[in-house]
């Protein structure tokens, strides 16, 4: 099938033929020609106000329906401001295409006007990038975009377009095979790793299943519960896993890393065998390497071979798909279990349970003002399981991810490996378009909404009615927090109000009824639940809740940045004590 | 504690076959810096495949397993094979061009010299001579030691190429194609 018609054209067609159904974008120069093809297609192009707003919301877009989300700027600064959003879905392996337009062909090189690199300066933040000069090459780059963001590890392909192309004249023709001779992910694993995975499994005594991002990726949820049910192994799921295994469940230990629960970090510093699965050690899991679970044997399943002994030996490397290597484990460990061979965790199971129980995680109620975990807890509990949550970064991410039950993939979304301020508000914009029927919430901090609270406009001119509960501390709160442990109260730049005037900067609930938001403002426990179920009622236009929250709350458990996990302290300057005797 | 058996530290000579594209080389160049591995020597020419290139690269590693830096390499998209050249089953080569003095009072000594090598003078003047010389690491130093008292004026060296000793070829694998996947989500 092939057909004359414009580059732009042959782009448009080629993004439907690959399945986009939104675009998030904001058209200008060089981009130009592509929008006006776009006017008549069925894809949905969501105008937003800033282009880092784009990337997020087609991140959250991703992370919450699976698909690949899109996003689409002009050459120069349009393009430079996608960088933050490409270099977040990189770390988090996030499956992004994101389409920029590039000047003319012939102006390449001339420093004209809004030029910039942008295939080079993404390069080291990018799964792959292509430049299309030649307008033929359109469909089968876009059809390597999608594939190659999809597939394997997943991650964010820039296709930068030039002007020239999208002009040009063309064939369109949608190709039957793609030629990548470099890129073979492998998804199957090893039978012979299966079977060494297993016999670690049934030898060890004290396992920990070391649940990472790449569980949620794979949509492996299904399959860990299995796992886990069958061998009773417990499980700690790491900030950007929170949801794969319910929250609920008995065997969940809860987060590992530095603000992780003391359950789960004793589990990995005790644990004789951890069984890592779509997980990279990341230093804000492992605190101190060196001395990270130092009894450990390592079963490390991912589907990316370079972080396998990355960071940390792996006794059995097993290279595939999480899903896939989980299904293997399982019929090997289920055949085995018939033939009355069970791995015997009785002691430490009951161990990591004793710890769960001494040590949960909890927060003290302060004398004045309003404690922002209480907030979060609430917003828990009020709005349900089903409820998708997004957040920034900072302290209100940490009480998200800790006080707020998970009981489904895909219903918390955050900037885990970057660690972007500013994400929240538009990647709740982007889960919204994705999952309209689910209730989306945007839990920030008031530095990170500062950051991109315009998308808020957008959303309430587009009709995606999220919600979001801004937990306003004054301050940069997180920073604030190693300000105080670390640098003896010294509070350089992080008060973000004028000093001294009880006049807050800005009115938050003024800000979002001036961008069609409903506002509100909330500044005591007793109104906290009433506020949120009057937000919770309110579904044909974005709300934005101002909860004025205690600015010297700290987020606890801690491991100082650098330290061992064995000098966790579970609150200021209180070391929890394990009975090893008790093993 | 595991124990780490893993290679880390010295020079490796890798060899790297690339999809014969622009901007290919931006891409390896960028991933060594982003990644803190040293390139000691680069070189980048064409093969036997016309849509192949092939690198050669010799890392020098602090505290890097080579086992990692192979890994980073084959994540790139346009990488298609890498295979490290091990010391005993290589042929490496780098090409070095010198400009130097040779007077009519040194000429003598400087071609003699240069015949102890088998190097080849491509250029002479009345007070200079340029000379080429093809070999491995040590062989080029140890003429730049011997040759430098007479006076070096210029210096031009090519990046290390090599290829494994035998019969066997690095390219000989097919390059296959994949059947385009069905889209994400089919309207």
């Amino acid at each position: 099938m092939s057909e004359q018609m414009t580059g732009a054209q042959s782009l448009i067609k080629s993004l439907e033929a690959a399945g986009a159904e939104n675009i998030f974008g904001i058209p200008g120069g060089a981009i130009l020609p592509a929008y006006d093809p776009l006017m008549d297609s069925k894809i949905r192009h969501i105008l937003v106000r800033h282009e880092q707003g784009a990337g997020h919301a087609a991140q959250g877009y991703a992370a919450a329906t699976g698909k690949v989300g899109v996003c689409m700027a002009t050459s120069g600064p349009g393009a430079t401001n996608l960088v933050t959003p490409l270099a977040d879905a990189n770390m988090d392996s996030v499956p992004m295409v994101a389409i920029t337009g590039q000047v003319g062909a012939a102006m390449i090189g001339t420093d004209a006007f809004q030029e910039a690199d942008i295939r080079g300066i993404t390069m080291p933040v990018t799964k792959h990038s292509f430049l299309i000069t030649d307008p033929a090459e359109i469909p089968l780059r876009v059809a390597e975009a999608f594939h190659l963001a999809s597939s394997g590890r997943p991650g964010p392909v820039l296709v930068d377009v030039t002007k020239s192309a999208l002009q040009a004249t063309t064939t369109y023709r949608w190709p039957t095979e793609l030629h990548l001779p470099g890129y073979r992910p492998v998804t199957r694993p090893h039978a012979k790793q299966i079977r060494e995975a297993a016999r670690l499994m049934l030898e060890a005594k004290k396992p920990v299943l070391y649940v990472g991002g790449g569980t949620i990726r794979s949509g492996a949820h299904g399959e860990l519960l299995q796992l886990a049910t069958l061998t009773g192994i417990p499980v700690v799921t790491t900030l950007m896993a929170r949801g794969a295994f319910p929250d609920s469940h008995p065997q969940h230990l809860g987060m590992p890393g530095m603000h992780g629960t003391v359950a789960a970090n004793a589990g990995l510093q005790k644990s004789d065998l951890l069984i890592s699965l779509g997980a990279r050690f990341d230093d804000r899991v492992t605190g101190n390497l060196d001395s990270f679970a130092p009894n450990a044997k390592v079963i490390h399943a991912d589907i990316d071979p370079a972080e396998i002994g990355k960071n940390r030996y792996a006794d059995v490397p097993i290279v595939g798909d999480v899903r896939e290597v989980l299904a293997d484990l399982i019929t090997v460990l289920t055949a085995e279990k018939e033939a009355g061979k069970e791995g015997d965790y009785e002691g430490w199971v009951a161990f990591v349970a004793g710890i769960k129980k001494a040590y949960p995680l909890g927060y003290d109620i302060p004398a004045e003002g309003l404690s922002p975990q209480y907030v979060i807890e609430r917003l828990g509990k009020i709005s349900g399981e089903e409820t998708i949550f997004t957040a920034g970064v900072g302290q209100h991410q940490m009480w998200a991810a800790q006080f707020i039950g998970y009981e489904h993939p895909n219903t918390w979304i955050n900037s885990g490996g970057l660690g972007t301020m500013g994400y929240s508000v538009p990647a709740a914009m982007g889960a919204k378009v994705g999952c309209p029927d689910s209730t989306v919430w945007s839990i920030d901090g008031d530095g990170c909404f500062q950051m991109t609270n315009q998308e808020l406009a957008t959303c309430a001119i587009e009709g995606i009615p999220i919600k979001v509960a801004i937990i306003n501390n004054d301050n940069l709160g997180m920073v604030r927090q190693w300000q105080t442990l670390f640098y003896e109260e010294r509070y350089s730049n992080t008060n973000l109000q004028s000093h001294g005037q009880p006049k807050r900067i800005p009115d938050f609930p003024k800000l979002a009824e001036a961008m069609g938001c409903v506002g509100l403002a909330c500044d005591s426990a007793d109104d906290v639940d009433a506020t949120i179920e009057k937000a919770m009622e309110i579904n044909d236009m974005p709300v934005v809740v101002d909860f004025r929250v205690n600015k010297d709350a700290m987020v606890w458990p801690m491991v100082p940045a650098g330290a061992s996990n064995d000098e966790i302290q579970y609150a200021r300057d209180l070391a929890p004590e394990f009975d090893e005797d008790d093993l | 504690m595991s124990i780490q058996p893993v290679k880390t530290g010295g020079k490796h000579t890798l060899s790297v076959l690339v999809e014969n594209k622009p901007g290919v080389l931006a891409r390896v160049a960028a991933l060594f810096s982003r990644r803190g591995f040293n390139i000691e020597s680069l070189a980048v020419g064409p093969t036997e495949h016309d849509e192949v290139s092939r690198m050669t690269v010799v890392v020098n590693l602090e505290n890097t397993p080579l086992e990692q830096v192979t890994k980073q390499l084959n994540k790139l998209v346009e990488v298609i094979k890498i295979v490290e050249l091990e010391p005993e089953s290589r042929v490496q080569r780098a090409l070095m061009l010198v400009k130097i003095s040779a007077t009519t009072e040194t000429r003598s000594q400087v071609l003699d010299t240069i015949q102890l090598f088998r190097a080849k003078v491509v250029d002479v003047s009345t007070d200079s001579v340029i000379v080429q010389l093809a070999g491995n690491t040590g062989k080029l130093n140890d003429f730049l030691r011997v040759i430098e008292p007479f006076g070096i004026r210029e210096l031009s060296q090519s990046g290390m190429v090599g290829m494994g000793r035998g019969s066997r070829s690095i390219s000989e694998r097919s390059l296959r194609s994949v059947a385009v996947p069905a889209p994400p989500s089919a309207v």
